[in-house]
């Protein structure tokens, strides 16, 4: 069934409606159901997980399955002159080894925006790691052993890096012929997007400014690094279509993408959502998903295939690395005149979500500000580079570091405190963006920053009063440390920043929600079923309250993602609550108007309340406003059964105009803001965050727990990448240098600091319940906070992430 | 080769092991027990967590060979054995089927989200609090710092493993 089209339910009696448009809020109720939105209720997944139940994507199993490899280039740049795989065919065990040669169609590349991404390498490579082969075997080692009997010579070719390599006269062509939408506007062919935002004149305001201060500023790439591999498992079914059941973070997305390259309609390739260890963005590009299904075709057999992590570092986008050059101008008293930046961000091989990330960097790139007169431009390359798409903060993050360092030295310039200096030139409700967009909801930027700077500072530091009682392990470097804290120093820093919430630039981000209500037993349970991908932050557990608060019952069951109901839109983009949170509200309410027009009917004679008072639907009744009782939802419903599968959309948003950058691109906007207290070891370069103070606004917190966990989660993303995460890439052969946990390092327990959270909740009135999205504008300040305060200890200028010990010891 | 080893107290035989396999994949692909994770596969980040003979290690880095005649226990098997352990020490309030103090811990405190690090921080934490019922922060950083998560930001591990503790004293 094509998945735009309303499944009927099974019950004759119960019709299901058109779907309707616009937002429903004028029909929400109050809850006072146990378990519904507002309370920290427990993961309906916990136990499962706790107990190793839970079957992620790699712990999927088949009877007489295959196990699935690939093969990936040594190389970032080169022809491809031939490929002999008769030696990996001849492997005791191997069934199947494909390439670009066995793919079933005419459709041989995929991509989020651009298909521009080779299912498997075909004349060329164009980055390290890129697919070039697949094995299918009996045994993971055998297929892996075959993968290295496949000869592939390689004529190598010269690699485009960084900007000035990829648009010198001459660079080679990462996409020979480009044909996507994109090439008419840039300047360049190694350029994926450009985005320009012009607004007031920065050229006279410039003159105006009593100070101006630059900056050029270095983001490095970051990696999602979610625990659980890439993997799945394909079953070849008897209809000549696969079930795939896989870890991703958009079923549908993956389905339109995979369809055209099996050569099968949609209805027979049908994606399940198996358990899904983690994603932040790295789950949003198709990995092993085509690959699996390929082998499980061409074999007759379910093929699983589980990345290492090795290859996981292959296998999926990372954050794009970005160089910043910033200009900021204020005048004596402290405001903001102009502000000019220009935002490079590597894209690497493949386009990815590059469109998405350039349009987001430019239009976020002045921050959480008041200014009015801005030229800004942020572009994307194609490089030879690993490829770059979402993470967690999707170009926001990159900006808000350099704009944050900007707002820290104008401060300084000034002679103002930095938090006093940015809450003068906070936004607020009603502020203007470059874009020309009003914010038309709360923008608490001057709050959240005093509520960090209230919070009161963590103790002092024991190596300076606690004598030989100091634990030596809290130092930097822990036990390693070779001081006893004498080099040791301590900073505060401070940083805020705004993040766009849901998908921008006029893209129809909807979601689909069915919602079933019946009897069973005699209680009455409602059922959500929805495609969104549950990643680990929560959606599940949301949506059972929203049922419990809009159904007014206490049973609910969330049926397992899957393709056979409409799209749910990405898990990403802080997006799933407020759109599927708002799809499986819509529905509620459609299914509760539809429960009390059966009441008025059956009961409607026997009392007057029916046909005059707001009804409500509470533990299990149907309540007037005044809390009478007017009959019970079993006894309403009987053996009717309720199913309703509908789609729902936020206000629709508008496309960035190409020249200008105007227009009312993003739907809302979520703000954080953080205090850093570091202790940086001066003589080993060694940084110990001490304390991660944050302040957000949620909007409404619908689960709590859940908010203060996205909330931490993504704090400490951002203390990554302020301290140890980078991928490096070789500058000169573009091939990746720590793709494993032993070199690329992600924080331990140990180098986490306390993290407290203080959440405001200032409602939107445009989103369901008024919520704001959450999962990542904690990412974004986290890092400029810290690296103020490393600089704030150490006095020095530190205009790259991660900051490394060999920056802080002048080495 | 042939492999005989005890799993969460049950007699397990493996056949036509390969000499690289590793106990993780013999748990997970041959025992039918995935609950202990591959995450990295290189001993770095404890997703993979069992007891060997009473020893937290790293499944991924234990040869099959090595498991013969020994005993693991994998997160599987935690609720059974820290509720004999319990009995054992007259702490009777853990019942057969009831999840351990800190695996209820994990979940009521939020620990878990995506759950990919959680069985193996959970044998690690379980083995730390039999040997250290009233860990410090310190402590329960340094127990764990060899398990990496991704979701939490690691606050509610901290959280779940001193309400475990907590718990776990109460009921003495």
């Amino acid at each position: 069934m094509a998945s735009s089209t309303p499944r009927t339910s099974t019950t004759p009696r119960t019709s299901t409606p058109r779907t309707p448009t616009g937002t429903p809020t004028s029909l929400t109720q109050r809850s006072r159901t146990k378990g519904g939105i507002g309370e920290s209720t427990l993961r309906p997944d916990g136990t499962l997980k706790v107990t190793g139940e839970f079957a992620y994507s790699s712990d999927m199993w088949h009877e007489d399955m295959l196990w699935g490899h690939t093969l990936r280039s040594t190389v970032a740049h080169a022809q491809i002159r031939s490929i002999d795989i008769s030696e990996a065919l001849a492997v005791p065990g191997v069934y199947a080894v494909l390439t670009y040669d066995d793919l079933p169609t005419a459709v041989k590349h995929y991509g989020l925006e651009i298909q521009d991404t080779p299912v498997l390498a075909h004349g060329k490579v164009r980055h390290h790691g890129e697919p070039v082969a697949i094995v299918a075997a009996d045994h993971p080692e055998t297929a892996r052993r075959a993968a290295a009997k496949i000869r592939i010579d390689y004529a190598e070719l010269p690699v485009v890096t960084d900007e000035l390599s990829a648009t010198a006269p001459g660079a080679p062509l990462v996409h020979e012929g480009r044909d996507d939408h994109h090439i008419g506007h840039v300047p360049h062919p190694n350029i994926v997007h450009r985005q320009p935002i012009v607004r007031g004149d920065a050229g006279a305001a410039a003159a105006r400014a009593d100070v101006i201060v630059t900056g050029d500023y270095v983001f490095g790439m970051q990696d999602q690094a979610f625990l659980g591999p890439e993997s799945g498992l394909a079953v070849p079914a008897e209809d000549g279509g696969v079930d795939l059941y896989v870890a991703t973070q958009w079923l549908h997305s993956d389905l339109r993408q995979m369809a055209p390259v099996l050569g099968l309609p949609d209805h027979k390739v049908r994606m399940t959502l198996s358990g899904v260890g983690g994603a932040f963005g790295g789950r949003e590009d198709l990995s092993m998903q085509i690959h699996a299904c390929l082998l499980a075709l061409r074999t007759g057999k379910p093929v699983k295939m589980v990345y290492n992590r090795f290859e996981s570092f292959f296998g999926h986008v990372h954050r794009h690395p970005a160089t910043l050059h910033y200009e900021h101008g204020a005048t004596r008293d402290g405001k903001l005149t102009h502000m000019r930046c220009r935002i490079v961000l590597d894209g690497g091989a493949y386009a990815s979500a590059s469109p998405a990330v350039v349009g987001n960097a430019a239009s976020l790139s002045v921050g959480p500000y008041v200014v009015e007169d801005v030229d800004i431009e942020a572009i994307a390359l194609y490089t030879n580079n690993p490829p770059c798409g979402a993470m967690r903060g999707f170009g926001a993050v990159q900006a808000c570091f350099a704009y944050e360092a900007q707002m820290d030295k104008l401060a300084a310039e000034l002679g103002l405190d930095p938090v006093e200096f940015r809450q003068l030139n906070a936004m607020e409700q009603g502020t203007l963006l470059p874009t020309g967009q009003r914010v038309d909801s709360p923008a608490p930027v001057a709050e959240l920053l005093r509520r960090v700077k209230a919070r009161p500072l963590p103790p002092e530091r024991q190596w300076l009063t606690a004598g030989e009682a100091a634990d030596v392990r809290a130092l930097p470097g822990g036990l390693s440390n070779t001081t006893h804290g004498e080099g040791v120093v301590r900073g505060v820093g401070y940083a805020v920043g705004i993040k766009n919430v849901g998908f921008s630039e006029g893209f129809d981000d909807y979601s689909t929600a069915r919602v079933r209500l019946e009897v069973i037993a005699g209680e009455p349970v409602a059922v959500v079923h929805t495609a969104m991908a549950e990643v680990g932050q929560g959606g599940v557990t949301v949506h059972a309250q929203i049922a419990r608060s809009e159904l007014g019952v206490t049973q609910v069951t969330i049926q397992p993602a899957d393709t056979q109901v409409g799209s749910a839109g990405s898990t990403s983009a802080s997006r799933q609550t407020y759109v599927t949170g708002g799809a499986v509200k819509n529905a509620c309410e459609h299914v509760r108007e539809r429960v009390l027009e059966l009441g008025r009917r059956k009961f409607g004679t026997y009392h007057p309340a029916w046909g005059t008072a707001e009804l409500l639907l509470e533990s299990g009744k149907v309540v007037t406003d005044g809390g009478e009782v007017l009959a019970g939802l079993a006894d309403v419903l009987e053996d009717e059964v309720v199913d309703l599968e509908l789609e729902w959309r936020h206000r629709p948003t508008e496309a960035f105009d190409l020249r200008t950058g105007q227009g009312n691109g993003h739907v809302q906007y979520s703000f954080a803001a953080h205090r850093a207290v570091v202790e940086v070891d001066t003589e080993l370069g060694l940084v110990k965050v001490i304390e991660l103070a944050v302040a957000q606004d949620v909007g409404k917190a619908l689960n709590p727990l859940s908010v203060v966990g996205q909330i931490q989660g993504g704090s400490l993303q951002g203390l990554g990448v302020a301290v140890m995460e980078e991928i490096i890439v070789d500058p000169v052969t573009a091939k990746v240098r720590n793709p494993s946990f032993t070199d690329y390092l992600i924080p331990t327990l140990l180098d986490t600091p306390a993290i407290p959270v203080d959440i405001l909740e200032l409602a939107d009135e445009h989103a369901p319940y008024g919520l704001r999205g959450v999962g990542e504008a904690p990412t974004l300040s986290s890092t400029p906070a810290i690296l103020a305060a490393i600089r704030n200890a150490t006095g020095l200028e530190l205009n790259r992430t991660p900051v490394r010990p060999e920056h802080l010891t002048g080495m | 080769m042939r492999v005989n080893f005890t799993v969460n107290g049950r007699r397990q035989e493996a056949d036509d092991v390969w000499e690289g396999e590793s106990l993780l994949y013999i748990l997970r692909e041959r025992l039918g027990l995935p609950g202990s994770k591959n995450a990295c596969e290189q001993g770095e980040c404890g997703s993979c967590t069992v007891r060997l003979d009473g020893v937290p290690v790293c499944a991924c880095l234990v040869a099959a060979g090595q498991v013969e005649g020994r005993e693991v226990l994998t997160v599987e098997g935690l609720a059974e054995y820290a509720g004999q352990r319990d009995r054992d020490r007259g702490q009777g309030r853990v019942r057969e089927g009831e999840l351990s103090h800190v695996q209820q811990a994990f979940m009521d405190a939020g620990a878990v989200q995506c759950g990919f690090c959680t069985p193996g921080l959970l044998v690690a934490a379980d083995e730390m609090l039999e040997r250290n019922p009233s860990p410090t922060d310190a402590d329960i950083r340094e127990a764990l710092s060899g398990n990496l998560c991704r979701c939490t930001g690691y606050e509610a591990i901290l959280d779940a493993v001193r309400l475990a503790a907590a718990r776990q004293e109460e009921a003495i």
